[in-house]
């Protein structure tokens, strides 16, 4: 297999401008940190409230990005994604209280070996819920949007209530295990250690996950059926059996996220999959349905805008982000970085 | 006469509410390449679409050898050997034109000396080998698609109007690739609306109107007939290109 | 003249007209006939949640949007009038200009969403009413100094519709006539009112338009018509039925909080409603609310004293618990998409 040029022939650069253009969408997140900067004025504020947002933003990319896959590739409005989220948070939970021991300990191994049994336990069962899900609930009405979206709501509310019907009506409290709590203090600037994990986490699955969508075989197929799933076909790739995979992994993904995030709440309830959903929504409109890269950008710049309004005017966070998707769908009406469909 | 690779047989296809073939019957011999041809909206698209399993025959049997196609799915029906080059391209604009044919080779192992051989056809491949294939000319993105059908044996390619929209100079280039190919004995299927690429490269052909086969036969009788082609395609060889 | 008024749009099967017969005359004579506050009070939803489905229908089942915000707008309405007659109690001024300015933020919001929504990709359009949806419902219950907060607004009507009103002394047919029952019959007929009005919307040219984009939205873009327009359109007629359907509910409860306007599962009410009603027939609503609101007051009391009997068993009383409602409304209501995606009307429609 050759990689080289072999013609001597240079291939034109593209237009600066147009290569400015292309570029553009990486500006964004730090074009949002400087605002951030002006209007907050106080330097440790702002790290503190940044390096918040980033976490925040780390962790919604972590459910996000099943979702976008899920939907570029198979064109499937899961509504239901917001149920996977609680209830990997829930079977997380309950792991990690029953691990009571391991999370009281000093010994930072155990405590990370807790968060690592939930975190486990919550892909698994998600993850198979999510296989049920796909073959049972969204397989007999794929194509057909208005049903998928009313068929995957219901199911949403279904889950919902199923939590409540195993773990009671009320809130579980989640407090972090022992050394992932409180802070490290560098001056003015505070950094939670929990936060830490959290970006750390968030890195290595975008890392992670890039890797195996630009290196693999695997990858590659789901790229291209994001682009054009029915060449994809002509091919000889028996697509649909992608689709179930890549759909279970990104329900193991919104397992993993939602432990994670009631984590750092510190507290879970059956609602909180559909109030992340929304969030989760904004981000994937803003990035771009398809594109992982598109969903990390504009996960971290919804992270940064909740934190940033959240400090300055708390009453309008949430309709902060919704103006923030608003503006960048009028700059790019298809996102940040689509995918491309045809 | 060859024997026949594909047959079609009163095949009708309905897409929505729509009748778009109305009782095709399609002999497309073995080794030869066959021209399908007709005007706009005759169901020549539909009809390689509907081979291909992308849209499914309400009635009426589609045989490719031995096997049956009616209740296959794509992807098994590619398997069967049966190569598409559909008319956007299909290229796959993101990924690499090294991905596209690791994508066409489907035990990702691209054979070298095929590969070679395609080059020397296609020598613009080379230079964009690495880069995305979005950034190809129009021209170029169907030498690639080509490329892809070409980069393994197969024993049928589908080819849906690789002329439209491309300058003249690199319809010739198409011309002298695709006679190299037919050098390979493969069988082929051709919908195109250049005439005279059709009549370059066509050994048999079949003239479809209203989604039916009004006419089949061998191109050289056709090329000899004017009468027979304004009847059929309202033109004239030589005065149309 | 029944024609004119069901603007040419008959039921078509012998047994939904009786239905609906029945329905109209049991909600206009509920008073005399079912007497007592509670069935009162059940025959005031019902109608209420008519126009409310049937705005929905206009939008879900005509046009073919999915949309989460409606209980929003369901919310606009109430909450203008809720807090016009909280700044000023009893006055039919404070009802004008509530209902005015609910109307008019509501359907201004519609227009805003669908310039927007309608503006990117379609598929977008659902997710984004349910980001604007949420976004308001914290803020309705964040701005506690205008709309109460969680606790909402209690707020007094005017005096002709208050319970201390008397139209006759002693009672006619066994019922006192006091506000209550003015306050009835002002939502019943404004609910028949409106929904004859969206029966002639639906059927109109404008009616046939969404529909066929409903249909294919290509080809009615072909055919020459603006569907950004038209779906914009829809979405701010469905918004302002909706909000109207608010101030009804809003004169009645006497009361208007996030709970009883804004939360989800008023929202899923809705969409149970519509699908097992039967979308895209009007007639759906009628039928769907009136079954709906029936099941949830009394099956509820029968969920009750099931789960009282079984009371020893462990998770079967906690599934048969009238608190796990919503748990078999979801289940019923995703077996409708699935099984019965014509629903009700369109069941006895296919039957005639």
């Amino acid at each position: 297999m050759t990689d080289q040029i072999s013609e001597t022939a240079a291939i034109p650069a593209a237009p600066l401008a147009e290569r400015l253009r292309a570029q553009m969408p990486y500006w964004t997140v730090p074009a949002l940190a400087v605002v951030g900067l002006l209007l907050i004025a106080d330097v440790s504020t702002w790290s503190t409230l940044t390096l918040a947002g980033l976490a925040m933003g780390m962790l919604i990319f972590i459910m996000a990005s099943g979702l976008t896959l899920v939907f570029g590739l198979m064109d499937v409005l899961n509504f239901g994604h917001g149920a996977f989220i609680s209830i990997g948070a829930f079977v997380g939970a309950t792991v990690l209280l029953a691990l009571g021991g391991w999370t009281a300990s000093e010994s930072l191994a155990l405590n990370l070996a807790a968060v690592g049994l939930a975190i486990t336990a919550a892909m698994v069962a998600t993850g198979g819920i999510g296989w049920f899900f796909e073959r049972v609930i969204i397989k007999p009405v794929y194509g057909a949007h208005l049903k998928q979206i009313l068929v995957t709501m219901g199911g949403l509310i279904v889950a919902e209530e199923l939590i409540h019907l195993f773990w009671g009506p009320n809130q579980i409290p989640l407090p972090r295990p022992e050394m992932l709590k409180g802070s490290w203090v560098f001056g003015d600037v505070v950094v939670e250690r929990y936060r830490v994990l959290a970006v750390a986490l968030g890195a290595v699955i975008f890392v992670g996950l890039r890797f195996a969508l630009v290196r693999t075989k695997l990858g590659l197929l789901i790229r291209a059926g994001v682009e054009n799933g029915e060449m994809v076909e002509a091919l000889g790739y028996r697509v649909r059996r992608l689709f179930v995979l890549v759909f279970v992994a990104g329900s193991a993904l919104a397992g993993l996220g939602g432990v994670m995030w009631g984590l750092y709440d510190e507290i879970i309830t059956a609602q909180m999959g559909l109030n992340i959903l929304v969030l989760v929504f904004i981000v994937v409109i803003i990035g771009g349905l398809g594109s992982v890269e598109g969903c990390f950008l504009g996960a971290l710049l919804v992270g940064l805008m909740a934190n940033y309004t959240g400090f300055l005017a708390p009453k309008v966070a949430l309709g902060s982000n919704i103006l923030l998707m608003v503006v960048i769908l009028m700059w790019r009406p298809r996102g940040l970085l689509p995918a491309g469909k045809g | 006469m060859a024997e026949p690779l594909l047959r079609l047989d009163g095949v009708h296809t309905h897409i929505g509410q729509y009748h778009i073939l109305q009782g095709v019957d399609l002999t497309v011999p073995q080794g030869e390449l066959t021209m399908l041809l007709g005007r706009n909206g005759a169901g020549k698209t539909t009809t390689l679409r509907t081979i291909m399993g992308l849209w499914r025959a309400s009635t009426g049997t589609l045989h490719f050898a031995d096997t049956g196609l009616n209740a296959l799915a794509t992807p098994d029906i590619a398997r069967l050997g049966i190569g598409y080059v559909p008319e956007n391209m299909g290229v796959f604009a993101g990924l690499t034109v090294r991905e596209n044919m690791v994508l066409a080779a489907r035990d990702g192992a691209i054979d070298q000396a095929r590969l070679d051989w395609i080059f020397s056809l296609f020598p613009a491949l080379t230079r964009f080998w690495t880069l995305p294939a979005g950034n190809l000319s129009g021209g170029q993105k169907q030498m690639l698609s080509i490329a892809r059908a070409m980069i393994e044996p197969r024993r049928l390619i589908l080819i849906d109007e690789p002329s439209k929209g491309l300058a003249p100079a690199i319809v010739d280039a198409l011309i002298e690739a695709m006679r190299e190919l037919k050098r390979t004995a493969t069988t082929i299927v051709m919908v195109e609306q250049n005439f005279r690429m059709a009549q370059a490269l066509g050994d048999s052909v079949a003239v479809m109107d209203d989604g039916r086969v009004i006419h089949s036969g061998r191109m050289s009788d056709l090329a000899a007939d004017p009468a027979l082609q304004a009847r059929l395609l309202g033109l004239s060889l030589g005065v149309h290109q | 003249m029944l024609r004119t008024l069901l603007s040419d749009d008959r039921p078509r099967s012998r047994v939904l007209a009786g239905l609906l017969i029945l329905v109209v005359l049991g909600l206009a004579l509920a008073p005399f006939v079912f007497p007592g506050i509670r069935s009162l009070n059940t025959a005031a939803t019902i109608c209420v949640f008519i126009v409310l489905v049937a705005s929905y229908d206009l939008l879900l089942g005509y046009t073919g949007i999915v949309s989460f915000a409606h209980t929003m707008f369901y919310g606009i309405g109430a909450y203008g009038v809720a807090i016009a007659l909280h700044a000023m109690p009893g006055s039919w001024g404070a009802v004008a200009l509530g209902t005015v300015c609910g109307l008019a933020l509501a359907m201004g919001l519609a227009l805003l969403i669908g310039l927007f929504a309608l503006r990117v990709q379609a598929i977008f359009f659902a997710m984004v009413t349910l980001a604007v949806a949420s976004a308001f419902l914290i803020l309705a219950s964040q701005l506690s100094t205008l709309t109460g907060g969680e606790d909402g607004l209690t707020y007094r009507v005017p005096r002709l519709l208050s319970p201390a009103f008397r139209m006759v002394d002693g009672q006619v047919l066994g019922v006192r006539l006091d506000g209550r029952i003015v306050s009835y019959y002002l939502i019943f007929a404004s609910a028949l009112v409106l929904v004859l009005a969206m029966l002639r919307i639906v059927n109109s040219p404008f009616g046939r338009v969404l529909q066929a984009i409903r249909e294919n939205e290509f080809r009615a873009e072909a055919l020459g018509y603006r569907t950004a327009v038209y779906r914009t359109a829809a979405t701010c007629l469905a918004a302002g039925a909706a909000a109207l359907a608010g101030v009804l509910m809003a004169l009645w409860l006497k009361y208007t909080g996030p709970d009883t306007t804004l939360s989800l599962s008023i929202m899923i009410d809705i969409l149970l409603m519509v699908v097992i009603g039967g979308m895209g027939t009007i007639y759906g609503a009628v039928i769907g609310a009136t079954l709906f609101v029936l099941a949830k007051n009394y099956l509820q009391v029968l969920m009750a004293s099931a789960a009282a009997s079984v009371a020893d068993v462990p998770l079967l009383v906690d599934l048969i618990s009238p608190e796990r409602w919503l748990l078999w409304l979801g289940v019923l209501f995703v077996l409708s998409v699935y099984f019965f995606p014509t629903g009700i009307v369109g069941r006895l429609r296919e039957r005639a």
